[in-house]
């Protein structure tokens, strides 16, 4: 029958025929959001990583004097030869990659332990203050991640760094040990201690979620808690360890902030540092093949851990109700862990804030007598005696004009990512299962394993010169939000996604049979039912774009700068008052968008991350 | 109004998977039509093509007389403007929108002036018995009380053609028996051309004026629920359609009034075919004695089911094993023996080869 229809029509019925299907096809709704996005993600993840490629093998103004008999544009492998062989490659990619890894692999371990110890006595023991507990393990979430660092100076530093010593100097009058100081190890501790909430969150979600009867099944069968602890439970959660591991890993690899406060002084470059200070000085093939191997090194990892757990379980967290009638009973271990968990949540959360308060009200550092406490670094008039004459922070014009771009520069890219994840959601998944849905959903995962920093990179690579139609955007306050919405595109999918998700299909369904358009459909169906998801969402990225450092570090420009670029340029110049005043300063701003978040339903930290 | 749907050589491909395999069906005016099926055999992807709600691959589809797919001529109608009104299985009703707003949404986008929504509204809502309730979310309502909303939205909406998809099954036994007695009522005053989707036979045999036994893909045979029932036109059908199922035997066709069992020998209608066959016999279709007598053979009572209103009788002899049902409390014991003799009438005979019903 059908044959015979087709028989019958002309070959210009045919292609009329062609010609509408296809225009059907491109004008569903998911498939043109689909496109908008894939060309959106192509000029913003793919052709700048092409474009920092081509730096790293492109002869520049600046090579010629490195270089004999070639010109501008012609191929040259010179930049990787030179940082991956001799003397040079040594210095400025072998020792900072193991400095990196090092690093990463040691904050990530040090949270996980952490965070999967607390996860276990909230969710599985006795132990009493269970919503204290939560509440504060997510206190780091909002505190910048070099928060600690610097505390970790304020504490310990000696008088290698600026000449002034720490408390601990201070006390004990012996100077400091650099190991203690600087370098690995207290960038480990601090970073891990910032990272633990990954873990705790993630972890503490996974074992809430588990059906109890799994492990009352392993108790009948007659296991003891330890086995079923080893057996059951803790395959159960793998899936959340290695979703923390990725993120923070990722994460771990590309901060800037913990090695730039603690590695320098003692010249402890890990790649990110490195990264820094070659783009610092203009030699972006340099840099930039820095970032390529931070990049790969990066996916590898995730790529063995994915391998390792399996895909498909990394992102899935196990269905059930989270009910568990019996809790491991801590007896008369109860006090002494309870102890511990107070004392170690008020080093964590509370601690590093006295001591920047603390060290932001004394007018000479490592002075720790009274006369010296003074109100200087925030009012002061700017004494030229006092930090290069710079005045006090609430009174300096450039630290304002900093707040004021933080917060724009966090209220756009909160409103960007938004907004994406809206068109992200929709497309994902009212195309699931098609190939066009696959795309859209890789492309957007892309941003997720290229480390901050390299992240900023690719995009000094890609607009330091028009591209199609987008203008040069280096230097400007545009590419800070550009360069932030980029790097949201992956955590903006997934809830994008899970939102949506939650909107069954068949409410969309009805209402196209009722013959509503989709524009229709889209504002009196799916977004009344997911605004909430998206408010929180709005605000969540509102926070981390207010306290993120390594993404933009390289973008920044003194008329661009943020609250967070600004606490690296007064460390850099010895003024840590003040950096530890700015940071503070940033802190509050941070925690009146928190409170800001806790006043609208259904907004918790937990949804931001996507679980 | 005279609204028949009219489906030519519809397909419809996930991947690899054929979900709906070159069919075609016509749907007559004011019938009832039931798609049954197991799970996956494409009744519902048939259901929402029809209903534009997925985009087959081929084929053609009118509703009356006008054509609103066909893949040659890439024709596809939205779904909005083919006037169908729809069930679906959890309801869909828009959780943030009173029932007063579910109800009207329709209602709005056709422009309809606020008297004849009301009106709609209050006549809708009286006739699924839920006046009163039009203030009322979703979630302040029963299950059972949210399918009558889904219904009174779709009669709201005054489409020309049913559909629903397997709108019971989400309610517990009792309200489902309810819920059919007022479909079907429905269906006699609207007289609308209804398309029902379901895989529960007790549905589709007490409420359709026609089914369509689906499998993989493909009609199996398209009949009147009786038709379906004492006439399966093939073994799927005859093995699907029944509770308890039907006893299907393998026999062998010796003469023209005559199936060889291989222990006994059944009589049967007159069949111009000879050779291996499949015979179907329900388990009503089987009488038994407690006495030989002539024309009976002799089994055992392995296990007897009474459920007050009927007996089920497993019997066995040898390895072969009959279901029977008697109405009423029956005599018989366990491991009594029992001597069945069968209903001419009503044994269909199969082609091994095909699976297909044999005519007489």
């Amino acid at each position: 029958m059908a044959v015979a229809l087709q028989e019958s029509q002309s070959p210009g019925q045919l292609w009329q025929a062609r010609l509408r299907r296809f225009v059907r096809w491109i004008t569903t709704p998911h498939v043109i959001l689909s496109i908008i996005m894939i060309v959106v993600m192509f000029y913003l993840v793919i052709i700048p990583l092409y474009r920092m490629v081509v730096t790293t093998i492109t002869v520049s103004e600046m090579d010629l004097r490195m270089i004999q008999g070639v010109e501008i544009g012609d191929l040259t492998l010179y930049h990787w030869i030179r940082m991956l062989t001799g003397k040079i490659g040594q210095l400025m990619t072998y020792e900072p990659l193991v400095h990196s890894v090092t690093v990463a692999l040691g904050a990530t371990f040090l949270a996980l332990a952490i965070g999967g110890l607390m996860a276990w006595l909230v969710c599985r023991t006795d132990i009493p203050g269970r919503e204290t507990i939560h509440m504060l393990a997510q206190v780091p979430y909002i505190m910048p991640s070099w928060t600690i660092a610097m505390a970790w100076l304020v504490l310990f530093k000696n008088q290698k760094s600026g000449g002034t010593m720490g408390l601990l100097e201070f006390i004990t009058g012996a100077p400091t040990p650099d190991w203690l100081a600087y370098g690995a190890f207290p960038i480990i501790v601090s970073s891990g201690l910032h990272y633990y909430t990954f873990f705790f969150l993630f972890i503490s979600a996974a074992l809430l979620s588990i059906d109890s009867c799994l492990e009352e099944a392993g108790e009948l069968a007659g296991a003891g808690r330890w086995r079923i602890m080893r057996k059951i439970t803790f395959p159960l959660v793998i899936p959340a360890i290695a979703s923390g591991f990725i993120m923070t890993f990722s994460k771990a690899m590309g901060t800037f902030g913990g090695p730039n406060v603690l590695g320098l002084p003692i010249r402890y470059y890990t790649l990110s540092t490195m990264l820094k200070s070659n783009t610092g000085i203009g030699n972006n093939g340099d840099a930039f093949v820095t970032g390529i191997v931070l990049i790969l090194f990066a996916m590898v990892t995730v790529m063995l851990n994915q391998k390792i757990v399996g895909t498909r379980k990394s992102y899935e967290t196990i269905g059930g109700r989270g009910f568990m009638s019996k809790k491991v009973k801590l007896r008369n271990f109860k006090p002494i862990i309870v102890a511990g968990v107070v004392v170690f949540q008020f080093i964590i959360a509370v601690l590093p804030l006295v001591l920047l308060v603390v060290s932001s009200f004394m007018l000479r550092d490592g002075n720790y007598s009274l006369e010296n406490f003074t109100l200087a670094h925030w009012l002061g008039k700017g004494d030229i005696k006092i930090n290069s004459g710079e005045p006090g922070i609430l009174r300096n014009p450039k630290v304002w004009m900093g707040a004021w771009n933080s917060i724009r520069l966090s209220i756009l890219t909160a409103l960007f990512t938004a907004l994406s994840g809206v068109i992200l959601g929709y497309a994902i998944v009212k195309g699931r299962g098609t190939r066009l849905s696959k795309i859209v959903e890789q492309m957007s995962f892309i941003p997720y394993v290229i480390p901050g920093i390299a992240f900023g990179a690719v995009y000094i690579a890609m607009f330091t010169k028009p591209v199609g139609p987008i203008p040069a955007l280096y230097g400007t306050f545009a590419l800070l939000v550009v360069v932030s919405v980029a790097k949201h595109l992956p955590f903006s999918a997934r809830s994008g996604v899970s939102a949506m998700l939650q909107v069954g299909k068949e409410l969309e369904e009805a209402a196209s049979l009722a013959g509503a358009t989709p524009w229709r459909r889209f504002v009196r169906i799916i977004f009344p039912l997911t605004s909430t998801g998206f408010v929180s969402g709005f605000l969540l990225t509102f926070i981390s774009t207010m306290r993120e450092l390594s993404l933009i570090i390289l973008l920044v420009t003194p008329t661009t700068a943020v609250l967070a670029s600004m606490t690296m340029r007064y460390i850099e110049n010895g003024n840590d008052q003040q950096a530890n005043a700015v940071i503070i300063l940033l802190i509050v701003l941070v925690m009146i968008g928190n409170f800001i978040i806790s006043r609208f339903r259904g907004g918790s930290l937990k949804k931001g991350l996507g679980m | 109004m005279e609204t028949p749907i009219i489906v030519k050589n519809l397909t419809k491909k996930f991947g690899d998977v054929v979900a709906v395999n070159d069919v075609s069906i016509t749907i007559e005016p004011h019938e009832f039509l039931t798609l049954l099926g197991p799970s996956g055999c494409g009744k519902t992807t048939l259901l929402r093509c029809i209903a534009g709600l997925e985009d087959p691959d081929d084929g053609e589809i009118y509703i009356g007389d006008k054509l609103i797919y066909s893949h040659v001529k890439g024709i596809s109608v939205p779904p909005g403007q083919r006037e169908l009104g729809m069930v679906f299985q959890n309801y869909a009703l828009w959780p943030h929108m009173t029932v007063y707003k579910n109800m009207t949404f329709a209602l709005e986008i056709q422009k309809l002036s606020k008297e004849e929504m009301d009106r709609r509204v209050k006549e809708s809502l009286e006739e699924v018995k839920m006046s009163g309730y039009e203030d009322r979310y979703p979630r302040e309502m029963s299950g059972g009380q949210q399918q009558r909303i889904a219904l009174a939205r779709m009669l709201a909406y005054r489409p020309r053609v049913f559909l629903m998809d397997e709108p019971l099954s989400n309610l517990d036994a009792r309200l489902r028996m309810d819920m059919r007695t007022e479909l079907k009522r429905l269906h006699h005053i609207s007289d609308a051309t209804t398309l029902y989707v379901t895989h529960d036979q007790l549905e589709a045999m007490t409420m359709s004026s026609k089914i369509a036994v689906m499998k993989l893909g493909v009609i199996q045979q398209l009949d009147t629920p009786d038709k379906v029932y004492h006439f399966p036109g093939n073994l799927f059908v005859a093995d699907f359609i029944g509770n308890p199922k039907i006893n299907l035997m393998p026999g062998w066709v010796s003469r023209q009034d005559l199936v060889d069992m291989g222990k006994f020998n059944i009589p049967v209608k007159t069949y111009n075919k000879r050779g291996d066959v499949v015979v179907g016999l329900r388990p009503e279709d089987i009488i038994v004695h407690d006495t030989p007598t002539d024309n009976t053979v002799e089994f055992t009572a392995y296990s007897v089911l009474p459920s007050g209103a009927d007996t089920t009788i497993i019997a066995h002899m040898g390895d072969t094993e009959l279901i029977i049902k008697e109405m009423g409390v029956s005599k018989i014991q366990m491991d009594q023996k029992i001597w069945l003799s069968f209903k001419q009438d009503a044994i269909n005979l199969y082609d091994k080869e095909t699976e297909d019903l044999i005519q007489s």
